[in-house]
C-alpha cells in the first residue's frame, strides 16, 4: 500500500459542514470522503491506495481536479484499490458535487 | 461502474448505501459511526490494504413508514462483504443497542461471504458474537429480518446468522447457503459440485429454491422498493415469539423430516418435484409473482 | 488420548456416554452432580444428521433436566462439504443447533465446551463458541484456515503470513489466539477433572451474557471491538 498526500491551490467553493461519502472500495473502485478544512483557497488530499508507484499519476489526476473545479477548502481522504485514473476523476467530481450539493 | 437507467433501482447492483435511501422513509436515516469519524482497520494496512472508512458495513437507525427501524447493511463489494474485527463489532454494538431500545425491527441487509480470511479469527469469534447478540434481540422481542439479495448472498458464518435471523426475505438474485461452491468443487471435484454452472448453483443455493423449501419467508423482485414493500408487509403481520422448547422441538421434527424426505437429492429440480411441482423445470423462468403463487398452491 | 481415557480423566465419578457416527451423547457425574455430554469426535464433518442428533440431545435435556450442565466436547474439521447438504440448507441445521444451546442458557443451563482435537470453522461456531465458555486441551488446533490456504485465497504471500501470524493473534492458527482473543478461557495441560470442576464452578458463577469482547481487550489480543462496540450501542 502507499500513503499519498497533495495540496494544490482550488478556487474557493460552498463548504457545507456535513462530508460526504462517494464510491466503494471494490476492485478497481475507490471511496473519496470530502470534508471542509480550515483552508479556503487550497484544495488537500490524502490518498492509501493498493498499487504502488502511481504517485506521478495521482499528482497529474488530483491536480487536474484542482484546476478544474472549486474545490477549495475541501479536505478529501481517499481508499483506493486499483481504480483507473478515469475512474478517480469521474469519482472525485462526483463526490465534489455530493459535498456541495448536500447530499450524502 | 454507472448504473443504467433500467437497474437504478435494483438491488443486486446497488450499494449497500443506496439499499439503505431506497429501503427507508426518504432521508430518515441517520449513520451511527459514519465514515468521517471512522478509520479503515489496522489489521488490513498491514497486510498492505487501504481499507474503508466504515469497514465495509453500515449501521444506524430510522424508519419504516413512520416505524423506529434500525439498520445493518453489509457492502458486498467491499472484501467480498466478509467480516473482521470493527465490521463484527459495529454489527454487535448495533444488535445490543437494539436489545435496549427497541426498535420496531432491526433490519440485517446481509451480503457477506462470512469471515474476513484476512482477520480469521477476530471474524471467527465476531459472527459468534452476532450470532448471539441476534438472538438476544429476538429474545428481547425485536424482530430480526435478514434481507438476502447482493452478490455475495448469506454464506459462511453469515450463512448461519441469516437462519438465526427471524425471518429471511430473499430476491431470486440472492443465495443463502454454508460452504461456497467453489470450496466444495476445489475439495471434492467438479462432479459434486460444478461451481461454474451457474444454473445449478442457483437451484442448490438461489433464492427462489430457498423459498419453495420454506427457508425463506418471502421472495421479492430485485428491486430496492419491492424489498421495501415486502418487508412492510412482513413486519405488519410479525409478532416476535420469545425462545421456547416448544418451538424447537417442532423446528427438529421439520428438519428432521427434511432429512429423511430429501437427503439423497442432489439437485433443486428433484426437491420441487417431489414437493408437488408439476414441472420443476420452469421454476427458473418464473416471474416472482408466478412463483408465489405457484409456491401457495403447492399441497402441505 | 483416546476418547475414552478423556471420559476418565474428566469423569472419574462415572460417566455413560454413546458415540455413534462421531457423535457423542450422554451423561456423566461430577462433584457438582450430573452433566450432559456431547459433542462430536474423529475431526467430524458436521453434516444435517449430526447436528440434529446434537440439537435432539439438548432438547430432551432441556426437557427432562431441568438445570442441568452441558459439557461439549469438540472435535470437528469443520462442515461436511457436499451438495446435497447445502441443497437442503445446512447453515440452517447449525443454526439451530445454535439456538438449542441458547435456549438452554436461558432456561438456566449452564455450558461449556472442551475442544479435545480439532475446531475448525463452522462446525467450531454452531455449538462450541455458543458455550457460556470454552477450552482447549494443549495440543488442540483451532482455527478457521490453515495459513497456506489463505495463502492463496487472499493472494498474500504465505511467507508474509507466517511472519505476522508470529505476533497476530487476530489470523494465526491455534488455540492461544483465541484466548487472547477472548473466546477461549484457557489451556489445559491435560483433560482433568479438577479442571472441569472448576469450569464448572466459575460457569454457575459468572452471568451468561457474552463477555467474549471484553476478554479480548483485557488480554491485549482484539484492541478494537469493544471500544467500538460499545461506541455504537452507546
Amino acid at each position: 500500500m502507499e500513503m499519498l498526500e497533495f495540496r494544490f491551490d482550488s478556487k474557493p467553493g460552498a463548504r457545507p459542514t456535513d462530508p460526504a461519502l462517494c464510491g466503494v472500495v471494490g476492485s478497481g473502485n475507490l471511496e473519496i470522503l470530502v470534508q471542509p478544512s480550515e483552508q479556503p483557497d487550497c484544495c488537500q488530499v490524502r490518498i492509501k491506495t493498493s498499487a504502488r508507484g502511481f504517485g506521478a499519476t495521482w499528482r497529474a489526476v488530483i491536480g487536474d481536479f484542482a484546476a478544474s473545479h472549486a474545490a477549495g477548502g475541501t479536505a478529501i481522504a481517499i481508499n483506493d484499490m486499483g481504480a483507473t485514473p478515469a475512474v478517480v476523476s469521474l469519482r472525485l467530481a462526483q463526490a465534489l458535487a455530493d459535498y456541495q450539493g448536500g447530499a450524502l | 461502474m454507472s448504473l443504467s437507467l433500467t437497474n437504478r433501482h435494483c438491488w443486486f447492483e446497488a450499494t449497500a448505501r443506496a439499499r439503505i435511501n431506497g429501503l427507508l422513509d426518504t432521508g430518515s436515516f441517520s449513520e451511527i459511526l459514519p465514515p468521517a469519524a471512522s478509520q479503515p482497520s489496522p489489521h488490513l494496512a498491514q497486510l498492505d490494504l487501504p481499507g474503508a472508512f466504515d469497514d465495509g458495513v453500515i449501521v444506524g437507525y430510522g424508519q419504516l413508514e413512520k416505524k423506529p427501524i434500525f439498520v445493518i447493511a453489509q457492502e458486498g463489494q467491499f472484501m467480498g462483504g466478509a467480516v473482521g474485527e470493527i465490521h463484527g463489532a459495529k454489527i454487535v454494538g448495533l444488535l445490543r443497542r437494539a436489545a435496549r431500545e427497541k426498535p420496531a425491527a432491526v433490519l440485517f441487509l446481509i451480503d457477506s461471504g462470512g469471515v474476513r480470511l484476512h482477520e480469521a479469527n477476530a471474524g471467527l469469534i465476531a459472527i459468534s458474537e452476532i450470532m448471539r447478540a441476534v438472538l438476544d434481540a429476538r429474545a428481547a422481542g425485536v424482530p430480526v429480518i435478514a434481507l438476502v439479495g447482493g452478490s455475495c448472498g448469506a454464506f459462511g458464518g453469515m450463512g448461519i446468522v441469516a437462519k438465526l435471523c427471524s425471518a429471511i426475505l430473499i430476491s431470486e438474485e440472492g443465495r443463502l447457503a454454508l460452504s461456497g461452491p467453489e470450496v466444495i468443487e476445489t475439495v471434492a471435484g467438479v462432479e459434486e459440485f460444478d461451481a461454474k454452472d451457474r444454473a445449478l448453483v442457483w437451484r442448490v443455493t438461489g433464492g427462489k429454491h430457498r423459498y419453495l423449501m420454506g427457508d425463506c419467508a418471502m421472495l421479492v423482485d430485485d428491486d430496492i422498493a419491492a424489498f421495501r414493500t415486502g418487508t412492510t408487509a412482513f413486519l405488519a403481520d410479525w409478532r416476535e415469539p420469545a425462545p421456547s422448547a416448544a418451538l424447537l422441538r417442532a423446528r427438529q421434527q421439520v428438519l428432521e423430516n427434511r432429512l429423511a424426505a430429501y437427503g439423497t437429492l442432489r439437485d433443486g429440480l428433484q426437491v420441487w418435484a417431489a414437493l408437488g411441482v408439476a414441472q420443476p423445470e420452469s421454476v427458473p423462468m418464473l416471474d416472482r409473482d408466478s412463483l408465489v403463487a405457484l409456491k401457495e398452491g403447492l399441497p402441505t | 488420548m483416546s476418547l475414552n481415557d478423556i471420559f476418565d480423566s474428566l469423569f472419574p465419578a462415572g460417566h455413560a456416554v454413546t458415540v455413534a457416527n462421531q457423535v457423542i451423547t450422554g451423561e456423566a457425574m461430577t462433584a457438582h452432580g450430573p452433566v450432559a455430554v456431547l459433542g462430536t469426535t474423529d475431526a467430524a464433518a458436521i453434516d444435517h444428521a449430526m447436528a440434529l442428533a446434537l440439537s435432539a440431545f439438548i432438547l430432551d435435556t432441556v426437557e427432562q433436566h431441568p438445570g442441568r450442565p452441558l459439557v461439549f466436547l469438540v472435535d470437528t474439521s469443520g462442515q461436511a462439504l457436499s451438495r446435497s447438504q447445502e441443497l437442503l440448507c445446512l447453515n440452517g441445521s447449525l443454526a439451530h443447533l445454535a439456538s438449542c444451546v441458547d435456549l438452554a442458557r436461558r432456561q438456566g443451563h449452564a455450558s461449556l465446551s472442551l475442544v479435545t482435537a480439532n475446531a475448525v470453522s463452522g462446525g467450531f461456531l454452531s455449538f462450541g463458541l455458543m458455550a457460556d465458555r470454552a477450552y482447549a486441551l494443549a495440543d488442540a488446533q483451532v482455527r478457521v484456515m490453515d495459513l497456506r490456504a489463505m495463502a492463496r485465497v487472499t493472494k498474500i504471500a504465505h511467507e508474509r503470513l507466517v511472519e505476522l501470524a508470529a505476533d497476530s493473534p487476530i489470523f494465526a492458527p491455534g488455540a492461544e489466539s483465541y484466548v487472547r482473543m477472548g473466546a477461549i478461557e484457557t489451556i489445559w495441560p491435560a483433560p482433568s477433572a479438577g479442571l472441569l470442576e472448576d469450569a464448572l464452578a466459575a460457569g454457575q458463577a459468572a452471568p451468561a451474557s457474552d463477555r467474549r469482547m471484553a476478554s479480548g481487550q483485557e488480554r491485549g489480543g482484539r484492541q478494537l471491538a469493544a471500544g467500538i462496540a460499545q461506541a455504537v450501542g452507546a
